[in-house]
C-alpha cells in the first residue's frame, strides 16, 4: 500500500541512518490493544462530583433573569457556578501569544450570541442529578435577531453578535476588516489574461468528532494545588488560559494529559478545564466534566465553514497571470483561532503555484452560530478545494491535461511566492509526476522530464514579454524576527508573556 | 439508469508548524545508572505517533538502540513547555527539540567513555546496539551501560540534555501581507476515482493514488497509518459531513452519529501510496509533518472526479446524492467527460 | 434504590450494588474500575463501549446493568491470557491497526464475537461484524486487515 521512492532527490539525503526510517512498532500499541493506554477519564477519584452546564436554547438573545432557587435545592447538588462566580470570565485563547482582545466569557452574564453558549454550572453527585437541577433553572430571556450568512453579517445594519467587534470582523493591524494579500497588479493581469473566469466555492461547518469527547477532570491536590486530567492537545496552553480565568499562578495547576482519543484540532479549546478547575476549588472536591455526544456535535467548536470567491485570468498557453480571492471565514460568536487562521489562509494563497499578480482580502466574520475552531488543514482545506477545483476548470477552458496543467504552473525552486518569500526546497512537480505514474494517468514526456529544481528543464518561456510585475528584492535570508517583547513587569517570566504584555 | 466513472486528481501544498512561526517546544533527555533514556516531554500523543516518533529521533541522535529509549509525556510538572500538538508541528518543532536535547547528552557521553576508554571522543562511535567503540578498533569498546554507570558514580557527570526550538515569530505587513508563515511545505498529488449512480447520485469511492512528499518517513508505518487515516477523513469531509446540512440556515445539525454521517469500513476503497522525501533543511533528519494535508486533496480529486464521471460540478461540500441528483436534473442528465 | 447484582467479569465473579438505572458501561467503569470499554457517545452510535454478554458483543452504554445478572461479562480487560496476547492483539499490533487507541477496545470485542462464532470470516464478514465501531483515525484498511489476519493465526481453546 505504501512505497518509499527513494530515488527522488537521493542526492538531498544522506540516508546512512540507523533507526530511523524502520517501522518500529510504535510505543503505546500494546497498551492500546490491551487496553492500558490511560486517557484523561480513566482515573477513579474518591467522591467524584459531576459537573453539566445550562446551555441556551437561543441563537440570540438578552438573558433578564436567572433563577436558581429550585436548582439549588434539588437533590445531589453540591454547588452552582454562575458568570459572576469566574474570576476573569472574559477570554479570547490566543490572547496568549498576544493576538486578539477577550471577548468571550466562560459562563455567559448578559447576553447569549449562539445556541448553545454555557449560562450556569450545575456541580452535583452524579450525572442525572446534575441534569434534573439544569431543567429546574429558570432563566428569562429576551429574544435578538440573528445573522446566520457571512456577508450578510458585514452589511450596514446587521445585528452585532459580539459587541467586541462591532462591525462583525475581527479587525487586522488595527486597520483594516480583513488580512490582504496584494501582489503584482491582477488588474493589469486580468486585462491580458485570454479568459477569466470567476466561481464560488463554498464549505460547510464539520465535526471533528473524535471517538472521544472533550473532557477534564479536575481534583484538589496537595500543596494548594489542583491536579487536572484533561484531553487537551495542547497541555500548556490549557494550563495558562485556566490560570488566566482562575486568576491563580500558573504553578498552581497541575495538568497531566493521558493518550487523546483523537484529537484533529477540537481538544485545543480548553472547554471543559476552567469549569472543572473552578468546581474543585468551590466545593473541594474532585470534579469531572465530560462532554456529551449531542455536546460535543452541536456545541463543541467545528471547523468553521469557508466561503471563497476566486477569480482567475489564464493565457492561452495555460499560464494563470492573475489570482483574486475575497474569503470569509465563518468563526462563529466568538474570535477564539480563526481570527488566526485567516493569516493563514492569506499565507497560503495562491497555493503551490507561480502566479504573478496575487490579490486576496481575507475576513474572520461572527456569526450567531458555534464559535469555530482549529481543524485537520486549518485555514487551508477549504482553500485547496476551491483551487483545485478551479485548476480543473482552468485547465478544461484552455484545453489542457489537468495533470500537465499543475505540472505547467507548479512553483519551483527560486520562484518568488505571493508572500513575498522565495519557494524552496519544492516537490509539487514531482508528487504529480508520480502520481500519474501510479494511476497510470499519461502526461507527456517533456512534462514528465521536468523538475522542481533550479535548473532543471522548464518549459519555455517561463516569464512573458510583457513586462512583469515590479519583482520585490530577494531575500537572501529571511527578515530578521520583531525585536524581542519588553520583560514583563512583574519579573516571572512565563511563556505567555513572550509576545509582550497582553491586551486587556 | 447507470453507473459512471470518472477520475480527478489535486495537488497541493501544506505549510508545517504553526503559521508565523512562534511555537516553540522543549525536550529533556537523560540517562537512568544503566544506560537506559528517558525523554521528557509535554508534548501530547493524540494517536499520530508524537511518542513514537520522539523515541526513534532520541535513539537516532544518540546512538543506542530503540529499545533504551522511553518516551514520557503530557505532564506539566515534568516535561518542559511545548506550544501543542497541532498545526502539523509536532514531528518539526518536537523533533528537532529531542534532537537537540539527546545531541547534548550524547556529547556527555561521549565523554565519559573516552575517560573510560583513555582516548579522544573524537576517536569514538556509537553502533547503534548498545556500544560505544574506537573509530577502526571495534574491539576497544565500552557498553552504554557502563558508561552511564561510570559518568554517575565515578566521573560525576550527568548525562543529559535539553533543547529547545524555535522558529522566530514573523511579522505581517498590514498592506502586502509580506510574511514568513512556515521554513517549509510539504507536497501531495492524489488521483481519486469514483462511481456515480446517475439515478440515485451516490458516490462510491473506487481507489486513490497517491504521492506525497514528506521530507523523511521517519516511520513507514506510521507515515502510513496518517495517509491512509487522513485520505479516508478527506473522502468523508467531501461526501458526507457537515453539522450544517442547510448552511447557512441554522435550524438542523445532527446529534448523534446515526445524523452525521462518515463512511464506514464497507464505504472504503484501495488506496496506493507513493511517499516521496526531500529532506527539509531545518527537520528532525530532513523530516515534515503529514498530519494534516493527508486529507486536503482528496476533496478536490473528488468533486474533479464526479465532473469527470457525469460532468456535474459541486462546488458546495459535502458533495451529497441531493446535490448530484440537482445537477443531474439541471443539465438533463448524465454527460461523461472524456476518461482520463 | 440500589439493586443487588451479580455477574461473572472477565472469568471472575463479582457482587454489587447498582441504581436501578444504571448503564453496564458506568458500573463496569465507575464501579469495577475496568477502564477498557470506552465511552463515545451513549446513545449507541459508535460501538466504543462494546462488551460480550455471553459470547454476543453488545453495547453496554445502552445495557441495564440490572440486565446482566448471573451472566458473563467479557471485556478488553480479560482479552488476554494471562502475559500471552490473543492473536487479535497481536495482529492488531502487527497491523498497526490502532493510532489514539480509543476505539480499540469496542473493536476487539467486536472482532471477538465475531471469530468466536465464525473462525473462517470473508472480508464482508468482517466488515459487517466491525460495522457498528467508528474509527476516526485508521481508515479501517488495518483493522480489516488484521482480524482477517487473526482469524488464520491458532488460537488456544477457551
Amino acid at each position: 500500500m505504501l512505497e518509499l521512492r527513494r530515488e527522488y532527490f537521493a542526492d538531498e539525503r544522506d540516508d546512512n541512518l540507523k533507526e530511523i526510517g524502520k517501522g518500529t512498532q510504535r510505543q503505546d500499541m500494546l497498551g492500546h490493544v490491551t487496553g492500558a493506554s490511560t486517557y484523561f477519564n480513566d482515573h477513579k477519584l474518591q467522591g467524584m462530583l459531576h459537573l453539566k452546564v445550562l446551555r441556551s436554547p437561543h441563537s440570540h438573545a438578552r438573558i433578564r433573569r436567572i433563577d436558581l432557587s429550585e436548582a439549588e435545592r434539588s437533590p445531589g447538588v453540591r454547588r452552582i457556578i454562575r458568570g459572576q462566580d469566574v474570576p476573569r470570565n472574559l477570554n479570547t485563547l490566543l490572547s496568549l501569544i498576544n493576538f486578539g482582545i477577550d471577548d468571550e466569557p466562560t459562563l455567559a452574564v448578559d447576553k447569549v450570541r449562539y445556541k448553545g453558549e454555557p449560562i450556569v454550572a450545575v456541580v452535583a453527585d452524579s450525572h442525572r442529578e446534575a441534569f434534573e437541577a439544569i431543567a429546574k433553572i429558570r432563566v428569562d430571556y429576551e429574544p435578538l435577531p440573528t445573522v446566520f450568512d457571512v456577508e450578510e453579517a458585514l452589511k450596514a445594519g446587521a445585528p452585532v453578535v459580539n459587541e467586541t467587534y462591532p462591525k462583525n470582523t475581527f479587525t487586522y493591524h488595527e486597520r483594516y476588516d480583513h488580512q490582504r494579500l496584494r501582489f503584482g497588479d491582477v488588474e493589469r493581469g486580468f486585462a491580458e489574461a485570454y479568459h477569466v473566469i470567476e466561481h464560488r466555492y463554498q464549505m460547510s461547518p464539520i465535526e471533528h468528532a473524535p471517538t472521544e469527547t472533550n473532557g477534564s477532570i479536575a481534583a484538589p491536590d496537595t500543596n494548594g494545588r489542583y491536579v487536572v486530567y484533561t484531553s487537551t492537545q495542547a497541555l500548556f496552553f490549557s494550563l495558562d488560559t485556566c490560570a488566566k480565568i482562575l486568576d491563580v499562578p500558573s504553578n498552581t495547576l497541575h495538568f497531566i494529559g493521558g493518550t487523546v482519543g483523537g484529537g484533529f484540532g477540537g481538544k485545543v479549546d480548553t472547554l471543559t478545564e476552567p469549569l472543572a478547575i473552578l468546581g474543585a476549588m468551590l466545593t473541594g472536591k474532585p470534579v469531572r466534566y465530560v462532554f456529551g455526544r449531542e455536546e460535543e456535535m452541536q456545541y463543541g467548536p467545528p471547523r468553521g465553514a469557508e466561503r471563497i470567491y476566486l477569480k482567475d485570468g489564464v493565457r492561452r498557453d495555460g499560464r494563470i497571470v492573475a489570482r483574486k480571492v475575497r474569503a470569509y471565514f465563518d468563526s462563529g460568536a466568538y474570535t477564539r483561532l480563526s481570527s488566526y487562521a485567516v493569516v493563514k489562509c492569506a499565507a497560503h494563497i495562491p497555493g503551490p503555484y507561480t502566479i504573478p499578480n496575487v490579490y486576496a482580502d481575507v475576513y474572520c466574520v461572527f456569526t450567531n452560530r458555534t464559535p469555530a475552531t482549529a481543524m485537520r488543514g486549518f485555514g487551508v482545506t477549504a482553500m485547496d478545494f476551491a483551487i483545485e477545483c478551479q485548476m480543473d476548470r482552468l485547465a478544461e477552458l484552455v484545453g489542457m491535461d489537468p495533470m500537465e496543467f499543475r505540472i505547467l504552473n507548479a512553483y519551483r525552486d527560486g520562484d518568488m511566492k505571493a508572500h513575498r518569500r522565495e519557494a524552496k526546497n519544492t516537490a509539487l512537480v514531482e508528487c504529480v509526476q508520480v502520481a500519474a505514474e501510479k494511476a497510470k494517468w499519461p502526461i507527456r514526456d517533456e512534462f514528465r522530464r521536468m523538475s522542481s529544481r533550479q535548473g532543471g528543464a522548464s518549459p519555455a518561456p517561463r516569464r512573458e514579454a510583457q513586462p512583469p510585475a515590479p519583482r520585490p528584492p530577494v531575500y537572501e535570508a529571511p527578515p530578521p524576527p520583531p525585536p524581542a517583547a519588553p520583560e514583563p513587569a512583574h519579573g516571572a517570566a512565563r511563556f505567555s508573556s513572550v509576545f509582550g504584555a497582553r491586551r486587556r | 439508469m447507470s453507473k459512471h466513472r470518472g477520475r480527478g486528481m489535486a495537488s497541493i501544498n501544506y505549510p508545517i508548524g504553526m503559521n508565523l512561526g512562534g511555537d516553540p517546544s522543549q525536550a529533556l533527555v537523560h540517562s537512568n545508572p544503566t544506560g537506559k533514556f528517558t525523554v521528557s516531554l509535554s508534548s501530547i500523543d493524540l494517536g499520530q505517533g508524537m511518542k513514537s516518533v520522539t523515541r526513534q529521533i532520541c535513539a537516532e541522535a544518540l546512538g543506542v538502540p530503540v529499545e533504551d529509549v522511553y518516551v514520557d509525556t503530557a505532564d506539566s510538572d515534568t516535561g518542559p513547555h511545548c506550544m501543542g500538538s497541532f498545526a502539523s508541528r509536532g514531528t518539526h518543532r518536537v523533533g528537532n527539540a529531542v534532537a537537540a536535547a539527546a545531541r547534548e547528552a550524547r556529547g556527555v557521553m561521549m565523554e565519559a567513555a573516552a575517560e573510560e576508554l583513555e582516548v579522544n571522543a573524537a576517536d569514538l562511535e556509537t553502533d547503534g546496539r548498545g556500544n560505544i567503540h574506537v573509530k577502526g578498533a571495534p574491539h576497544r569498546s565500552i557498553t552504554t551501560k557502563e558508561v552511564a554507570m561510570a559518568a554517575q558514580f565515578k566521573q560525576g557527570k550527568t548525562i543529559a540534555g535539553r533543547g529547545i526550538f524555535l522558529v522566530p515569530l514573523s511579522a505581517v505587513d498590514p498592506e502586502t501581507g509580506e510574511m514568513s508563515p512556515a521554513t517549509c511545505y510539504a507536497h501531495a498529488c492524489l488521483v481519486a476515482e469514483v462511481e456515480v449512480d446517475d439515478e440515485t447520485g451516490e458516490v462510491t469511492m473506487i481507489r486513490m493514488d497517491s504521492a506525497y512528499e514528506l521530507g523523511r518517513a521517519l516511520n513507514p508505518r506510521l507515515v502510513e497509518q496518517q495517509l491512509v487515516g487522513g485520505a479516508w477523513m478527506g473522502v468523508s469531509h467531501a461526501l458526507y459531513e457537515t453539522t450544517e446540512p442547510y448552511y447557512p440556515n441554522a435550524k438542523q445539525g445532527p446529534r448523534d452519529f446515526v445524523e452525521y454521517l462518515m463512511p464506514g469500513p464497507g464505504d472504503i476503497c484501495p488506496h496506493d501510496i507513493a511517499v516521496l522525501e526531500r529532506p527539509a533543511p531545518d527537520g528532525p533528519y530532513g523530516a515534515k509533518g503529514p498530519g494534516e494535508m493527508c486529507a486536503n486533496p482528496v476533496l478536490p480529486a473528488v468533486a474533479n472526479a464526479i465532473y469527470n464521471a457525469v460532468g456535474v460540478r459541486v462546488d458546495d461540500l459535502p458533495i451529497t446524492p441531493e446535490k448530484v441528483l440537482r445537477g443531474l436534473k439541471a443539465q438533463g442528465g448524465a454527460k461523461p467527460k472524456a476518461r482520463r | 434504590m440500589m439493586i443487588p447484582l451479580q455477574f461473572r467479569h472477565n472469568g471472575r465473579d463479582v457482587a454489587l450494588f447498582v441504581g436501578g438505572g444504571a448503564n453496564l458501561l458506568t458500573v463496569l467503569r465507575d464501579q469495577l474500575s475496568d477502564f477498557t470499554p470506552k465511552f463515545g457517545c451513549g446513545q449507541g452510535g459508535c460501538g466504543a463501549c462494546t462488551v460480550l454478554i455471553d459470547g454476543e458483543a453488545h453495547l453496554s452504554c445502552l445495557t441495564l446493568a440490572a440486565g446482566v445478572q448471573g451472566r458473563s461479562v467479557e471485556t478488553l480487560d480479560g482479552l488476554k491470557d494471562g502475559p500471552r496476547l490473543h492473536p487479535l492483539q497481536q495482529a492488531f499490533m502487527d497491523h498497526f491497526a490502532a493510532q489514539c487507541g480509543y476505539c480499540t477496545p469496542g473493536m476487539l470485542m467486536a472482532a471477538k464475537a465475531l471469530l468466536d462464532r465464525n473462525p473462517t470470516p470473508t472480508r464482508v464478514e468482517v466488515v459487517e461484524a466491525i460495522s457498528g465501531n467508528i474509527c476516526r483515525c485508521t481508515g479501517y484498511e488495518a483493522i480489516i486487515e488484521a482480524v482477517l489476519d487473526a482469524a488464520q493465526r491458532p488460537r488456544a481453546r477457551a
